[in-house]
C-alpha cells in the first residue's frame, strides 16, 4: 500500500489480513475443532451483545465490527454528556444529549459496510432473558459493579443442561484510571464475578470523623460538604449530583470550611468530581483493555487460538501506574458463591402443602437436613427463625398453603439458609408435584 | 466456534456435577436478599438489642433498638435505621440513628462514625459484626473519633462532667444549649 493511502481501502481490501486468520490453522489452533471454510460465515450468522456504549463500548464495537462480526447489538441506558467527546470518539458535540446506543451504533454501520448494529436505549435489568437467549457472546464495557452482579447472575441461571445455546461466554472489561482488567467467564463452569467480587477495589473512603473534626485535603472539605453540611442545612430537597445549583452550593461550603483550615485546591470541578466519584477515565487504558476483550471474543468466536478463560487463566489484569505491567492469572471458583456455587437446585413439592409442611420437610430430605431453615421467595419473606420479631411476623404463614395463599409458582426460586450451614444458603426452584 | 458445550459435558463428567437451573422467566433470589438472609438468620441480639422489620418482606430495611444494661447509656433505648443496597456486601449497609443524642461518635443528625461502616468495609464482614460495632460504641464511647465535637471534648477533659451530660441528654434535657431527646424507658 502506497504511503499516504488512508484507510478505509476497498471492503475486500479491509478483510484480507483478518481472512488469512479465520482461514488458515496458526501454530496455536487446536486443529481439531477449526475448520477454516467455515469461520468466517460461523463469525457472521453470529449475534454478539455489547453492554455498555461507553468509554469502553465505543472502542468494543468498533473493535468487533473490524473483527469480522456482523450482527451486533448494543445497549446502554446512557445520553451523550459533552464530557465524554474526549475518549468516546463515536460521539460528536451535536449529539449531547442522544442516545449512547443509538448515536454509536449508527456511526459504526456508517463506517464500516456491511455490519448491522442494534441499539437498545434502556436498562439491562428492563430485558427479559429471551432477549440475552439469542445471543452466542457477551461483552461488557461497564462502570458499575450492580450491573455486573446482575448480568452475571442472568447468564449464570440461564445456563440449562438441555440447551447447548444457553450458555453464553461473558467477557468482560473494566477500567479504572491507568489500571484496568479483561476477564472471560464461563457461566457455571468458571469463576463468576460474583466469586470475584472482592477484586473490585473499594471506594476509598475517608472516616467520617475525619470530615468532621480534622479535614486535611481539599477533598475532605467537599466531602464534609457533600455528607455533613448538606444533611444539617438541606438547601434543597434532595442532592441532584447533576444540578449545578446544588454542585455550587456544596462548592461554596467546602471553600470556607477549607479556608478555615488553611487548605488551598477547592474548586468547583474537584467538588464536581468527588460528589460523583469521577476516577479520571484515560483513553489509552479504555483502548487497551477493550482490545484485550475484543481479541478474546475474536479467538472464541473463531477457534483459531485457545483464548482466555478455560480450562486455565481467566483474568488479565492490567496496571498503566508505572510503566507497563500486566499479569494473567486463574481465578478459582468460590464454592459458597452465591450465584455459581449454589445453583438452584430442583424441589419436588405437594401443591397442596403448607409452608409448616415444607419447613418440616427440610429436616428430613438428605440432601439438605436443615433443622431450622429460615425461607425466603423473590419478594415475599415467608419464614424466618430470627432476630425473634421477624420471626414472629412470618409466624402466620407457616398455616398457609404454598399455592394461593403465598402466591408461590412453578419453577419460582426460594433461598434458604440455616445456622448450622454458616457459609452456604441454598436455593430451590419449586416443582409441584402430588404426592 | 469454540466448542465450550463440549468442554462443559467432560467438566460434568470429571465432577460429577449435580442439574442446574432450567431457563424461562421465573423469579429469581438474588446473591444480596439471600446473604442478608443469612446474616440475619446468624444475627446474636442478646437480651440488650431488637429488630423491627416495617415490611417483612422487605429485609433490605430495618430497625434496629438498642437498650445498653451497662456502661453509661445504660437504661437507654437507642434505634438505627438499617437501609441495605442491592449492591450488600460489596457496600456496606447504611446506618443512622433515630433519635438526636448526645454521644463522641454520633452527631445530631444521627450520623454514625464507625470504621466498618465506612472505611474498613469489607464483604466478609455481615451485619452482626455492625451491630456488635454499635452496641460496642455505647459501652466504650471514644473522644479520638469525634463527630460531635463538644461532647468528645467534655468526655476527653472531664469524664465525670460528660457522664451527668450523658444521663441530662437521656432524660431529654440539654446540654450545652442543645435539646436533646428523651430516651431512657
Amino acid at each position: 500500500m502506497a504511503a499516504g493511502t488512508v484507510y478505509p481501502a476497498s471492503e475486500p481490501t479491509r478483510w484480507k489480513y483478518l481472512d488469512r486468520i479465520r482461514t488458515r490453522p496458526g501454530p496455536y489452533t487446536d486443529e481439531s475443532t477449526f475448520d477454516g471454510s467455515v469461520v468466517a460465515e460461523t463469525m457472521e450468522k453470529m449475534s454478539i451483545l455489547v453492554i455498555g456504549a461507553g468509554g469502553l463500548g465505543c472502542e468494543i464495537l468498533k473493535n468487533l465490527a473490524l473483527s469480522g462480526f456482523k450482527n451486533i447489538h448494543v445497549i446502554d441506558m446512557d445520553t451523550i454528556d459533552i464530557s465524554n467527546l474526549n475518549r468516546q470518539f463515536l460521539f460528536r458535540q451535536s449529539d449531547v444529549g442522544k442516545s449512547k446506543a443509538e448515536v454509536a451504533a449508527k456511526f459504526v454501520m456508517n463506517r464500516v459496510k456491511g455490519v448491522t448494529i442494534t441499539p437498545h436505549n434502556c436498562k439491562i435489568q428492563d430485558k427479559d432473558e429471551d432477549f440475552y437467549m439469542q445471543f452466542q457472546i457477551v461483552v461488557c464495557g461497564l462502570d458499575s459493579i450492580e450491573a455486573r452482579r446482575w448480568i452475571n447472575a442472568t447468564l449464570v441461571n440461564m445456563v440449562d443442561e438441555e440447551m447447548e445455546d444457553s450458555l453464553k461466554p461473558l467477557i468482560d472489561g473494566g477500567t479504572e484510571g491507568f489500571k484496568g482488567q479483561a476477564r472471560v467467564i464461563y457461566p457455571t463452569m468458571t469463576s463468576c464475578i460474583e466469586c470475584q467480587l472482592d477484586m473490585h477495589a473499594p471506594r476509598a473512603a475517608v472516616p467520617l470523623c475525619t470530615l468532621a473534626s480534622i479535614p486535611r485535603q481539599p477533598e475532605h472539605c467537599i466531602e464534609w460538604a457533600h455528607v455533613i453540611a448538606w444533611d444539617q442545612e438541606k438547601p434543597f430537597p434532595q442532592l441532584d449530583k447533576d444540578d449545578p445549583e446544588h454542585i455550587t452550593w456544596l462548592y461554596q461550603k467546602a471553600l470556607l470550611r477549607a479556608q478555615e483550615f488553611n487548605i488551598s485546591g477547592v474548586t468547583y470541578s474537584l467538588t464536581q468530581g468527588v460528589v460523583k466519584n469521577i476516577i479520571p477515565a484515560i483513553a489509552a487504558t479504555n483502548s487497551v483493555i477493550a482490545a484485550a476483550c475484543c481479541n478474546e471474543a475474536f479467538k472464541i468466536a473463531s477457534g483459531c487460538a485457545p483464548s482466555l478463560g478455560w480450562p486455565e487463566n481467566n483474568y488479565m489484569m492490567y496496571s498503566g501506574n508505572d510503566s507497563i505491567y500486566t499479569y494473567t492469572f486463574k481465578h478459582e471458583r468460590k464454592e459458597d458463591c452465591p450465584v455459581c456455587g449454589n445453583l438452584a437446585r430442583e424441589l419436588i413439592v405437594d401443591p397442596e402443602w403448607t409452608l409448616g409442611e415444607l419447613v418440616e420437610s427440610f429436616a428430613t430430605r438428605p440432601e439438605a437436613q436443615l433443622k431450622k431453615p429460615s425461607i425466603r421467595a423473590e419478594k415475599k419473606t415467608l419464614y424466618m427463625q430470627s432476630p425473634a420479631s421477624l420471626e414472629e411476623q412470618t409466624r402466620p404463614n407457616l398455616e398457609k398453603k404454598l399455592v394461593g395463599e403465598l402466591g408461590l409458582g412453578e419453577g419460582d426460586e426460594i433461598g434458604v439458609t440455616d445456622p448450622a450451614f454458616a457459609t452456604v444458603s441454598f436455593k430451590f426452584r419449586l416443582k409441584f408435584q402430588k404426592a | 466456534m469454540l466448542k465450550i458445550w463440549s468442554m462443559k459435558k467432560e467438566q460434568q463428567k470429571a465432577e460429577n456435577a449435580e442439574g442446574t437451573a432450567a431457563g424461562g422467566k421465573k423469579k429469581k433470589v438474588t446473591a444480596a436478599q439471600l446473604r442478608v438472609q443469612k446474616d440475619l438468620s446468624e444475627l446474636s441480639l442478646g437480651t440488650t438489642m431488637k429488630t423491627e422489620f416495617p415490611d417483612p418482606d422487605d429485609i433490605l430495611s430495618f430497625i434496629l433498638y438498642i437498650e445498653p444494661d451497662e456502661g453509661m447509656y445504660r437504661g437507654g433505648r437507642f434505634s438505627f435505621t438499617f437501609n441495605i443496597t442491592p449492591n450488600f456486601p460489596h457496600e456496606p449497609p447504611k446506618v443512622q440513628c433515630r433519635e438526636k443524642i448526645y454521644h463522641p461518635n454520633i452527631d445530631l443528625e444521627g450520623k454514625v462514625c464507625l470504621n466498618i461502616l465506612r472505611e474498613d468495609w469489607k464483604p466478609v464482614l455481615n451485619l452482626n459484626a455492625v451491630i456488635v460495632g454499635l452496641q460496642f460504641l455505647f459501652l466504650e464511647p471514644n473522644a479520638s473519633d469525634p463527630l460531635n465535637k463538644d461532647a468528645a471534648e467534655d468526655l476527653r477533659s472531664n469524664r465525670e462532667g460528660f457522664k451527668r451530660n450523658v444521663r441530662t441528654a437521656m432524660s431529654g434535657g440539654s446540654v450545652k444549649g442543645q435539646t436533646f431527646e428523651r430516651v431512657t424507658k
